[in-house]
């Protein structure tokens, strides 16, 4: 995968600025540690799949300094958040909004179990078990194996 | 000469199989003649395809130039194995590599099948001929990899950097058997459908291939994951990235696939699933390794692919799935069901296991393929990261790991629920007890770790009682425990070792998202700095040569909490020919836990030093080197072995009647 990645890559290891750097850190640990997790959730918008808070990238640099001054301005996470949605679009999320574009993917995994689970039932119910100690046969072939 | 002579065997290669596909499945009814004729068509092929790879392989080793693709990607003073391991290091090697390890394959089965029924065999055989022509076909076509250059230059333009690491030498050929082993599950369930014929031979003849692959699968994404953690210079073992799924959903479709072979073997019930899950699980490994280079994941940005190449690929995908689930489609009910059992059973316990891997792999590809459909239809373009995979992704995998310990206690065909409980309270409160205790010691505050440690610690106890039970340690004498113990036939000590394994892991990994620390600061040579209890004292700061890099080197000495020292150096590199950095992580490992020490770039005269310590993060990957462990100790068992004895697969086809 990382070979397949690094070419994928490249852009964003290009340039030789690193992830969060001492001068970008807050003097107030619980606002830089709510600046931390909020640039976890944010995409670095020129790489691929990495947050803000991974990525090596000059553009990922500039959005974690764009949190930390909205954070000391005195925004809500949330509103932090709005503010890159505005500008970036919703594609700088990494955990997507349930909304009407969304809805389908948040609903996908529990309507598949729903829908597995459904027809195991109705499987289920059209074969009825009929015999349910193991035949001679069946014991044989099952030690066989064993 | 060589490369024209590799070009040749390549195109020669291709051509039989061609052949071999057309004439396969003209004449499969033909008996032996026509699988004797496949046989050696499929070693022909291998054949062939090692004179090609090797062909590439000395270009690379001999630097020569004049092969655009060495000069693409190779140096002259690039370490031996670097030199070789950059053949696969590129699309159009790699294309190469993928297509060896499919007719070694082939061959493999060519060489060990010739017990199987003869239309079996010849169907099998012109399935692999089939794949081979297509794939073969493509490179041949689209992704030359044997293009000369005139006049050639006189240096390379060096691989990757990132790309000159052990890893490259290890991780795509494991991850590349892992895939293409599944295309023999693949062949034998076209086979299937094609001849309307499936018994339980037919099983145990995929279920060892299954079996490989999967534990070649499970060693390639590990080893990648650890590279990944390494190389990338921050810690990071998985990502969620497209690259990582695509190769994660046929792990999870082939762990469905080894689960449900099992039913069909022991059982002879879940046929039609189990063909399908075949399908399905290659269909998977082929995403894995073709989707992510169509271009369409990654369409929006940086990597621009060959369009035409992209266009075929994605032709060659639809033809190859659709076609399979076409024949599915038709075919499927031809097979005829059979063995009955009650709800709560073994094989009911293997069916629930298979809902949720199975929805799993729903999950991840609709979590890795809806933004690019989104963005295709409504024009919408959105991200689907880490966060919602492991809300998903967790939420699925939790009940799983929560019964897992009860299915192998559980009998075929009906089984006593209260019974397999009984047999495993001890592990419970075994597990409940462990994780109080380290809740309490560590002192978590609220928070999922402690419910991460509980399953890991379940399922661990889980595996570790049936083995408990099965040689009734403590209720008889403790000698005649051991020799019931080693007495234990293997597939009992694989399935524990490979649960017990997964109990490692999930340990691993909730261990080191709970109580991972780090520091972010600027040292001078001579400074120190302090993370959790280990001192880390600048030493010095060096700049030295290597054989095609410069090398920024920073010398540590690290004070463990028990006062022992150790020497750590981490290096940033500038690579000559490319001018791309690289930093190299400094890894010290105390007992299961990592101390990761990172050099960041000059900031005011000072170091940039990024440290990370990791609790228990080598669990991670020594849970699924145990997997892997267990897969490989499965294949020794003498039921198992390929080309199994006659006379078990004999009365295994009786009771099929």
């Amino acid at each position: 995968m990382i070979w397949l990645r690094a070419l994928l890559l490249a852009f964003c290891l290009a340039t030789p600025v690193m992830a969060l750097s001492p001068d970008e850190v807050l003097p107030d640990p619980v606002l830089e540690q709510r600046a931390r997790d909020i640039s976890a959730g944010l995409r670095c918008l020129v790489c691929q799949n990495q947050s803000i808070d991974d990525s090596d990238a000059d553009l990922a640099r500039d959005l974690r300094v764009l949190v930390r001054e909205r954070l000391v301005a005195g925004d809500s996470d949330e509103a932090v958040r709005q503010y890159l949605v505005d500008r970036y679009g919703e594609y700088v999320l990494l955990n997507p909004r349930v909304n009407s574009h969304t809805i389908l993917l948040w609903i996908a995994a529990p309507v598949l179990l729903l829908a597995g689970l459904g027809t195991l039932f109705v499987v289920g119910r059209r074969r009825r078990v009929v015999e349910t100690e193991l035949s001679a046969e069946e014991q044989g072939a099952l030690d066989e194996l064993e | 000469m060589s490369i024209e002579l590799g070009h040749f065997a390549l195109i020669l290669a291709f051509a039989i199989a061609t052949v071999s596909a057309v004439g396969g499945f003209a004449f499969w009814r033909s008996g032996q003649r026509i699988a004797l004729v496949l046989s050696q068509g499929a070693v022909l092929q291998f054949i062939l395809i090692a004179v090609a790879f090797a062909a590439l392989i000395q270009a690379f080793v001999t630097s020569d130039f004049s092969l655009l693709l060495a000069a693409n990607n190779s140096h002259s003073l690039k370490p031996l194995i670097f030199k070789i391991s950059g053949v696969w290091g590129n699309h159009e090697g790699s294309m190469v590599l993928w297509i060896f390890i499919l007719v070694a394959f082939g061959a493999m089965v060519a060489t060990f099948g010739r017990k199987l029924p003869h239309d079996l065999l010849a169907l099998v055989l012109a399935t692999q001929s089939l794949l081979t022509s297509a794939f073969a076909g493509f490179t041949i076509f689209t992704s030359n990899p044997f293009a000369r250059l005139i006049p050639a230059p006189i240096e390379g333009n060096d691989l990757n950097p990132v790309l000159q690491d052990i890893g490259l030498a290890i991780h795509p050929p494991l991850l590349y058997a892992g895939y293409v082993g599944f295309s023999i599950c693949f062949s034998f369930a076209i086979a299937a459908l094609v001849s309307g014929r499936i018994d339980q031979a037919w099983a145990r003849w995929v279920r060892p291939w299954t079996m490989l692959s999967w534990t070649f699968l499970t060693l390639g994404i590990a080893m990648g994951s650890y590279w990944a953690y390494y190389e990338l210079g921050w810690g990071g073992w998985w990502f969620w990235d497209p690259v990582e799924n695509a190769s994660f959903m046929p792990w999870l479709a082939g762990t469905a696939l080894l689960h449900s072979a099992l039913v069909m073997e022991k059982r002879n019930a879940l046929k039609i699933w189990t063909v399908f899950l075949s399908i399905i699980t290659f269909s998977l490994s082929l995403l894995g390794t073709f989707l992510v280079r169509s271009g369409i994941l990654t369409s929006v940005h940086t990597f621009a692919s060959d369009p035409t190449r992209g266009l075929v690929i994605l032709t060659l995908l639809a033809l190859v799935i659709g076609g399979a689930f076409a024949l599915f489609a038709f075919r499927a009910a031809s097979l005829r069901q059979g063995g009955l059992f009650a709800p709560v059973s073994r094989e009911g316990a293997l069916i629930l296991n298979n809902l949720f891997l199975a929805t799993a792999v729903g999950a991840v590809l609709v979590g890795t393929l809806y933004p690019l459909l989104l963005d295709a239809l409504a024009g919408t373009t959105i991200s689907v990261g880490a966060p919602f995979f492991n809300l998903t992704f967790g939420t699925l995998m939790a009940p799983l790991l929560l019964v897992l310990p009860f299915g192998p206690l559980l009998a075929w065909k009906r089984a006593d629920i209260v019974s397999a409980a009984q047999r495993l309270i001890g592990a419970a409160a075994l597990a409940i007890f462990v994780t109080i205790l380290i809740s309490a010691l560590s002192g978590i505050a609220v928070s999922l770790a402690p419910l991460g440690l509980l399953l890991g610690f379940w399922v661990a106890f889980g595996a570790i009682a049936e083995l408990v039970d099965r040689s009734k340690l403590g209720r008889i004498p403790l000698a005649e425990s051991g020799r019931r113990l080693i007495g234990l036939p293997r597939s009992a000590w694989s399935t524990a070792i490979a649960h017990f394994g997964i109990g490692i892991t999930v340990l691993g990994i909730v261990a080191t998202s709970a109580w991972e620390t780090e520091r972010v600061t600027t040292l001078n040579p001579g400074e120190s700095t302090e993370l959790s209890g280990y001192t880390i004292a600048f030493d010095r700061f060096d700049t030295v040569e290597g054989p095609n890099y410069l090398s920024d080197e920073g010398h540590f000495t690290v004070t463990a909490p028990d006062g022992g020292t150790r020497q750590m150096l981490a290096d940033r590199r500038t690579y000559v020919a490319s001018g791309m950095p690289t930093t190299e992580a400094a890894i010290e490992t105390y007992g299961f836990s990592q101390l990761y020490l990172q050099l960041g770039e000059p900031l005011d005269n000072t170091h940039v030093v990024r440290v990370w310590h990791k609790p228990y993060i080598t669990l991670i990957w020594l849970g699924a080197i145990l997997m892997a462990c267990a897969g490989f100790l499965s294949l020794t068992d003498r039921k198992l072995r390929v080309g199994a004895p006659r006379r078990a697969a004999k009365s295994a086809a009786q009771a099929a009647e």
